[in-house]
């Protein structure tokens, strides 16, 4: 594989390369303190951004910011949506996290089970 | 605490990031000639004056209250010097910070290196307004992930976009192979 590659698929999304530089529809915010990466923060996103890929969600954009204060609930990630409150889950791991993108950011059912806060 | 020497990198990363760094270097080299592991994170960050220095190396060094500071440095100094490695800290304000770590390869505390392909594609991809250089070698191959490259060849398209993750996912499964194996 070579980086030239990417013109190929720049070339592809040329027609709403315009549309995806606009805002996001969805912002997942992950922390990624260090009490976050120390409890797995990493394979969270990662888990995320393998969802993202796989389900070519060209409105979702994953972002981290760094302590949240909350170190007993990291892995955590806040969900903002345009007009929604924020959902923030907490205590994520790789499997709770493809388990948001498919019935919260796809389906628009928050799992509430891991929901920790909603502001 | 930090089971992998990816996750210090991260805590770097990230530390660059808070500090409004544009663009991080990264340097990762494993070389078994000279048993070493060598790590350097280099960023054009706000940088540290020499008070803020002496307490993000030692968290208890202040006693002034409302300055937050973490532990993420201290544990990697703790993780080099357990090791018998070294540990280097530069910074200039309004220039930016560098930080240099090494371990030796053979040492039985030396923690797992961990995925590092992840840890360069998650970071890359979940901060698309900074620029990262990659550099990673051992003692026969040398490789270069360098985002600016990257975004060039978009031209416009985010970095950040479902088939881009996809592309830059199956590219460092095959450049960085090499790492993984010797």
């Amino acid at each position: 594989m070579k980086l030239e590659d990417l013109k190929k698929i720049r070339e592809k999304a040329a027609k709403d390369i315009e549309l995806r530089q606009k805002n996001a529809r969805v912002k997942i915010v992950v922390g990624m303190g260090t009490s976050g990466i120390a409890a797995g923060a990493r394979e969270v996103m990662k888990a995320l951004l393998d969802e993202i890929a796989a389900r070519n969600l060209t409105d979702v954009m994953v972002t981290q910011t760094g302590e949240k204060g909350l170190a007993s609930h990291e892995p955590m990630i806040e969900v903002h949506e345009e007009g929604k409150d924020v959902v923030i889950y907490g205590n994520i791991d790789a499997e709770k996290a493809r388990r948001i993108v498919a019935e919260h950011i796809v389906n628009h059912n928050p799992v509430t089970e891991y929901v920790i806060e909603v502001k | 605490m930090m089971d992998e020497i990816c996750s210090h990198i991260a805590d770097l990363i990230v530390n660059s990031i808070s500090a409004e760094a544009k663009h991080i270097k990264v340097t990762i080299e494993k070389s078994k000639i000279n048993n070493e592991l060598s790590l350097k994170v280099s960023d054009d960050g706000k940088g540290m004056n020499e008070s803020i220095l002496k307490q993000v190396i030692d968290p208890f060094y202040s006693t002034k209250i409302g300055r937050k500071v973490g532990l993420g440095i201290p544990l990697l100094k703790g993780t080099a010097e357990t090791c018998g490695g070294s540990f280097n800290i530069k910074s200039t304000p309004g220039r930016g910070t560098e930080i240099a770590v090494s371990f030796p390869l053979n040492h039985p505390d030396l923690p797992p290196l961990g995925n590092l392909k992840d840890t360069i594609l998650v970071l890359s991809v979940s901060n698309p307004e900074v620029d990262f250089t990659f550099h990673i070698k051992n003692d026969v191959v040398n490789f270069t992930f360098d985002t600016m490259e990257i975004k060039k060849m978009l031209d416009g398209l985010p970095i950040n976009s479902p088939e881009v993750i996809k592309f830059l996912k199956d590219y460092l499964d095959e450049h960085l192979d090499f790492f993984n194996k010797q």
